[in-house]
C-alpha cells in the first residue's frame, strides 16, 4: 500500500528532512505517524501525495513509484488517496454537500452518481442533517466531518490525515479518531499524523515515531517522544 | 465514470461569476473600457478615411479640349478618356455650359454682357479612381489628340494621399497597442480573480482533478465574462456613436463639411470584431491565468 524505501528528502533551500526512512505500510492497516515539529512528518504527508518528489530512494503508493512519476499522472495517484488536513481546507463559498459532491465531479464523476454517495458519506460522517449548510456555520469537529466526508467519497484505498485534531478540543478530537477508526474497520487503510501524546495513547495502534528525519520507533507502542 | 461533464463546468462556470461578483465586475469593466477605447480608434479611422475619399472624389481633373475640334469631336473623346487605367469616369462639359455656369458663380451678370461661350474651350470633368496616381493621369491625357491643357491639382492629391497614409499607419499602431494593453489588462484582472481562488484550485488537484477539469469551469467563465463585456461595451459605441455623431452633425462649423458614416454602416463588422476581442481575450485570459496554478 504505502512504501519507503531508504528515502532522502533534501529541499533546495538545503534542508534534509529525511535521511534514509524506511517503513512500510499494509492494506487495511491504521497507523499513528507521530513526532515534533520539524521531524520530518510533513514531508513523509508531500511525498505520498506527490507534492514533492525523494531526493532519493523509493516512495511506492497504491502501486505508484511517486519519484518517478509524470505531472500528468498525478491525478490517477491523488484519487486513490483521501487527505484531510488539520485546517480543514473547505471551499467556504460551497455548502456541505457542495463540497464533499465537488470531489466526485473532479473525478468525472456523473450528477447521478453525486446524488447517491454523497447523501451516503455524510450519514457515515453524522452530517446528514447539515448537507446545505455551509462551513462558517458549522463547529470545528464538524467542518472536520466534512473534509472526512470528502476524503472518503470516493472510496480511495487509503486515508491521510495530516493533524486531523490540532484544532479541535479533546473530546472532539477523540470523536475524529474514533470516526477514522470506524473508517478503517470498513476496510480503508488510515495514516493519521499526529504529536497529540494523549491521543495516541488511548488508542492501541502501530505507531511510527520520526524525528530529526529519521524513523525512531515502529510498533504497537505507547507515544515516547 | 465520465471523463466530461460539460454540464458541471457550465455550472461551475457560472457560478464562480457570481460567488467572484467584485472580481468578474472589474472584469468586464476594464473588457468594456479597453473595447470602447479600441472601437473609438477604429470608428475614427473609418471616418477619416470615408471623408478622404469624399474628398477625393470631388477632386476633379480638368482636361481642356482644343479649339480646333468641334463639339462632336470633342464629345468623340469621352470614350479614349474613360478608357485610361485611373479614370472612374469623364463628364463632358460643352462651352456653353461652362460658360453659363461660370456666369452663374457671380453676382454682378453684367461684366459678361460683352462675353460670350467663345471665350472658354470645351472640356472634361474627369474623376480619378486613385487620386495617387494623379500626375500620370495628367500625363496619359496630354497624349491624347486634341486635348491642350490639364489642370489637375497635385498639391492637394499629394496632401490627400499623405494624410490618408498617416491616419493608416497611426490607427494600425494605436489599435495594435490598444489591443496588446488589453490583453495585458484582462490578462491581469482575471488572474487576480483567479487568485482569489487558489485554495479552492489546491483542493481540486489534492483530491485528484485533472488540470483540465481545473481549467474548463475558469475557461468557460472567462467566455461568458468576455463576451458579456463585448456586448455591453457594442452597445456602448453604439449610443456613444450616435450621440457623437448627432452633436457633430447638428454644430453648425462641422455639419457644413464633415460627412460622418451612420453605425448601421459598421455594425456587422464591429460587431464581430468586439465578440471577437471580447471571447480571444475572456478565454485566453482565463486559460493563461490559471496556468501557474496547475503545476502541483
Amino acid at each position: 500500500m504505502v512504501q519507503f524505501i531508504d528515502v532522502f528528502k533534501v529541499y533546495e533551500n538545503g534542508t534534509k528532512a529525511l535521511k534514509g526512512v524506511s517503513f512500510k505500510l499494509d492494506t487495511g492497516e491504521f497507523a499513528f505517524l507521530v513526532g515534533p515539529s520539524g521531524s520530518g512528518k510533513s514531508t513523509i504527508i508531500k511525498l505520498i501525495t506527490g507534492e514533492v518528489a525523494p531526493t532519493d530512494g523509493t516512495v511506492i503508493v497504491n502501486g505508484y513509484n511517486v519519484g518517478n512519476m509524470k505531472l500528468s499522472k498525478m491525478p490517477y495517484l491523488r484519487r486513490s488517496l483521501g487527505v484531510i488536513f488539520q485546517d480543514f481546507r473547505l471551499i467556504k463559498k460551497k455548502n456541505v454537500y457542495d463540497n464533499v459532491a465537488f470531489a466526485m465531479y473532479a473525478i468525472g464523476a456523473s450528477s447521478k452518481e453525486v446524488r447517491k454517495r454523497v447523501p451516503y458519506v455524510l450519514q457515515l460522517v453524522g452530517l446528514e442533517d447539515k448537507a446545505k449548510v455551509f462551513p462558517d456555520e458549522l463547529s470545528g469537529g464538524e467542518q472536520q466531518r466534512v473534509a472526512i466526508a470528502r476524503a472518503l467519497v470516493n472510496n480511495p484505498s487509503l486515508i491521510i490525515a495530516d493533524e486531523p485534531t490540532g484544532n479541535l478540543d479533546p473530546v472532539r478530537s477523540l470523536e475524529i479518531i474514533m470516526l477514522l477508526n470506524k473508517i478503517n474497520e470498513l476496510g480503508t487503510t488510515v495514516l493519521v499524523v499526529t504529536h497529540e501524546k494523549a491521543l495516541v495513547d488511548a488508542f492501541s495502534r502501530r505507531v511510527i515515531a520520526i524525528d530529526n528525519g529519521k524513523i525512531i520507533g515502529d510498533g504497537l507502542d505507547r507515544y515516547k517522544i | 465514470m465520465r471523463r466530461w461533464n460539460t454540464g458541471y463546468y457550465i455550472r461551475e462556470g457560472v457560478a464562480g461569476i457570481f460567488t467572484h461578483g467584485l472580481m468578474s465586475f472589474a472584469s468586464v469593466c476594464i473588457i468594456i473600457a479597453c473595447l470602447i477605447i479600441m472601437g473609438s480608434f477604429i470608428l475614427l479611422a473609418v471616418n477619416v478615411d470615408a471623408l478622404i475619399e469624399k474628398f477625393e472624389k470631388d477632386n476633379v481633373v480638368l482636361a481642356f479640349i482644343g479649339d480646333a475640334l468641334s463639339e462632336q469631336e470633342a464629345r468623340a473623346l469621352e470614350s479614349r478618356i474613360e478608357s485610361l487605367p485611373n479614370v472612374e469616369y469623364a463628364t463632358f462639359i460643352s462651352r456653353d455650359e461652362a460658360f453659363k455656369s461660370f456666369v452663374e458663380g457671380y453676382q454682378d451678370k453684367s461684366i459678361f454682357e460683352n462675353l460670350d461661350a467663345s471665350i472658354l474651350r470645351h472640356r472634361y470633368a474627369v474623376y480619378l479612381r486613385d487620386i495617387s496616381q494623379t500626375e500620370q493621369t495628367q500625363r496619359d491625357l496630354l497624349a491624347i489628340d486634341g486635348i491642350v491643357k490639364v489642370n489637375a491639382n497635385l498639391t492637394i492629391a499629394r496632401g490627400f494621399v499623405t494624410v490618408r497614409n498617416i491616419v493608416s499607419v497611426v490607427t494600425i499602431v494605436l489599435v495594435s497597442i490598444l489591443l496588446i494593453v488589453s490583453l495585458f489588462i484582462m490578462s491581469n484582472t482575471i488572474k487576480l480573480a483567479t487568485y482569489d481562488r487558489r485554495d479552492e484550485i489546491a483542493i481540486m488537484k489534492m483530491v485528484g482533478a485533472t488540470n483540465g477539469f481545473i481549467r474548463w469551469p475558469f475557461v468557460f467563465q472567462g467566455f461568458i465574462l468576455g463576451l458579456v463585456g463585448a456586448f455591453s461595451a457594442y452597445i456602448a459605441q453604439w449610443v456613444i456613436y450616435t450621440l457623437v455623431s448627432n452633436f457633430i452633425l447638428r454644430s453648425y462649423s462641422f455639419g457644413m463639411v464633415i460627412v460622418l458614416i451612420p453605425f448601421s454602416q459598421v455594425a456587422l463588422p464591429l460587431f464581430f470584431i468586439f465578440s471577437a476581442v471580447g471571447f480571444g481575450v475572456g478565454v485566453c485570459g482565463s486559460a493563461l491565468a490559471i496556468k501557474n496554478y496547475l503545476r502541483v
